[in-house]
């Protein structure tokens, strides 16, 4: 690989302890993620990636082995999360949200200013900079909470199926928009998501994870030239061709789960 | 150019128009039930209190009480009371509710204080504080001191659980975006703990403040020598009656517009709702 790498996991194991039943949510989980990579972690609900996601995010504590994140940038935050519609603080404005985590980092007046409606204008919210959340749609709180993560500018963005509560309509406006954002700012970011489409246009690269215990068994490189829509997607014959690779993939894994415990 | 056919309505904005006067007038309607609805129970009692259909003399009728409302208010006696009143309440809701606002927040943010705390809470609350009454005399005297800690102790009680139970409902979420966004303790507490457990804190003190109108009638008819309390419960052995119904209607009053104050605080302070 020719660039350097921004993310580096080694030996990641996160294991549930319950008196019944113990799971090991992830087993033994290695993994370089390169700087400005966008890597879309696909899989069966249940198998660990929302877990993954939550310890590089710090909200979780490995059980065992460690990661580490590249810091580029001298006071620069390592990592923000976009998550599910919850996400957004319903008693903040749109603007507060957007600004949060900026002024949680006290942040001079000034610049937190400029970064919140710098980001308000990109997703289109600066008519809205005054709304509580309560009054917007669905797609409109996801532009919050993506904004809200392109304003702290952090090394790294996790997104936790940011666009799994939306319709479809929405979803692939969003994918675009967060695609024309990601360009300009070329982050490393780490999307989790269960829609095989979804990580075939924002990936460069497709990780499958199976179930119980939470592995990596695939990786799938998307070599499609940016800017991507999803009609190109659509079109291209190859990707047809990934998108039932990854399926037929999933489909194992589900069935496999499935004799298990059935 | 008129055509037969075109006397079907063919406009939507007529249509949507006439749909939308038919609400508002709907719910004018609504509105005057609710102005109604007192005031047809006022006239009632008083047609069935002068119609004999209700002894005179344990009802005597609106108008009367009204009468005689007046004339305590030229004696001069009746402000004191309902000063006097006012202010215990006041004193007494104060110092239950920002008691209660700490111990709930300590509460709900620190497992450990809830623990030690909760058991405590949840054995002295059922004691009503009137119980108590003769104790709270001897040590704070016959005057206003007594009142207002009567009223502090019955009020504290649902405001510390509200307050408890608010933060610690929060939704998970949005301690973690705190977290993920390197959020300090104080800014924890002032971006997250305390506006997400306001609206449930809120609803603590409105039942609160129900609590200490309750609590100032029984604590002053027990000892007081002062107050709407004592005026409902002298007015009583003398068989005052007319009397003692402007002390429960001035209550019944006081009662409903702390509640309309304290709702449009709310809307005031839950914009986001």
């Amino acid at each position: 690989m020719s660039k350097e790498s921004k993310i580096e996991i080694r030996n990641l194991t996160k294991a549930f302890y319950k008196k019944q039943a113990s799971v090991t949510a992830l087993d033994d989980i290695s993994l370089t993620i390169e700087d400005g990579e966008f890597v879309c972690i696909v899989g069966p609900s249940g198998c660990g990636k929302t877990t993954l996601l939550r310890i590089l995010a710090g909200l979780e504590q490995p059980s065992v082995g460690d990661f580490e994140i590249h810091s580029e940038m001298e006071g620069r935050p390592l990592q923000s999360m976009v998550f599910q519609e919850r996400g957004v603080i319903p008693w903040l404005t749109v603007k507060e949200n957007v600004a949060f985590g900026l002024k949680m980092r006290r942040m001079p007046k000034a610049h937190i200013k400029e970064r919140t409606d710098y980001y308000l204008k990109k997703t289109g919210l600066d008519r809205f900079s005054h709304l509580y959340p309560k009054e917007l749609s669905g797609g409109m709180k996801q532009r919050v909470s993506i904004a809200r993560a392109f304003a702290n500018d952090p090394e790294i963005l996790l997104m936790d199926e940011p666009f799994a509560a939306l319709d479809e309509q929405n979803k692939f406006i969003l994918q675009e928009e967060l695609l024309s954002i990601w360009a300009e700012t070329k982050k490393t970011v780490v999307f989790i998501t269960h829609s095989i489409d979804e990580a075939l246009l924002l990936g460069d690269r497709i990780l499958l994870m199976s179930a119980q215990p939470g592995k990596i068994i695939e990786q799938i490189h998307i070599d499609t030239p940016r800017p991507r829509t999803i009609e190109d997607i659509r079109k291209d014959p190859i990707m047809a061709g990934k998108f039932v690779d990854i399926w037929t993939h999933l489909q194992h894994e589900v069935q496999l789960s499935r004799k298990e415990y059935g | 150019m008129k055509k037969e056919r075109t006397r079907i309505e063919h406009d939507p904005f007529a249509v949507e128009q006439r749909e939308w006067k038919q609400r508002q007038s709907k719910e004018r309607y609504k509105q005057l039930l609710t102005i109604i609805s007192p005031i047809f129970l006022l006239l009632l009692w008083e047609v069935m209190s002068r119609t004999g259909m209700m002894d005179i003399r344990f009802f005597p009728p609106p108008s009367a009480i009204l009468g005689s409302f007046y004339k305590m208010i030229a004696s001069g006696a009746m402000a004191d009371h309902i000063g006097v009143s006012l202010y215990r309440i006041f004193a007494g809701f104060l110092a239950g509710v920002i008691p209660g606002i700490i111990v709930g927040l300590l509460m709900g943010l620190y497992s450990p204080i809830r623990h030690f705390v909760q058991p405590i809470v949840m054995a002295l609350m059922p004691i009503p504080t009137l119980a108590l009454l003769p104790i709270i005399i001897i040590l704070f005297g016959i005057g206003d001191l007594s009142k207002v800690v009567t009223i502090a102790g019955s009020v504290f009680f649902p405001v510390v659980i509200n307050t408890a139970a608010g933060v610690l409902n929060i939704d998970r979420i949005y301690l973690d975006v705190a977290n993920n966004y390197g959020a300090g303790k104080v800014q924890f507490f002032f971006k997250i703990a305390l506006p997400g457990a306001l609206p449930v804190m809120l609803e603590g003190i409105q039942m609160g403040q129900a609590i200490a109108l309750l609590t100032i009638v029984a604590a002053e008819m027990m000892g007081a020598t002062s107050g709407i309390g004592y005026l409902i419960w002298t007015s009583y052995k003398a068989f005052l009656l007319k009397d003692m119904y402007v002390g429960l209607i001035l209550i019944s009053f006081f009662g409903y517009l702390f509640s309309l104050l304290l709702r449009s605080l709310q809307k005031k302070l839950l914009p986001w709702r």
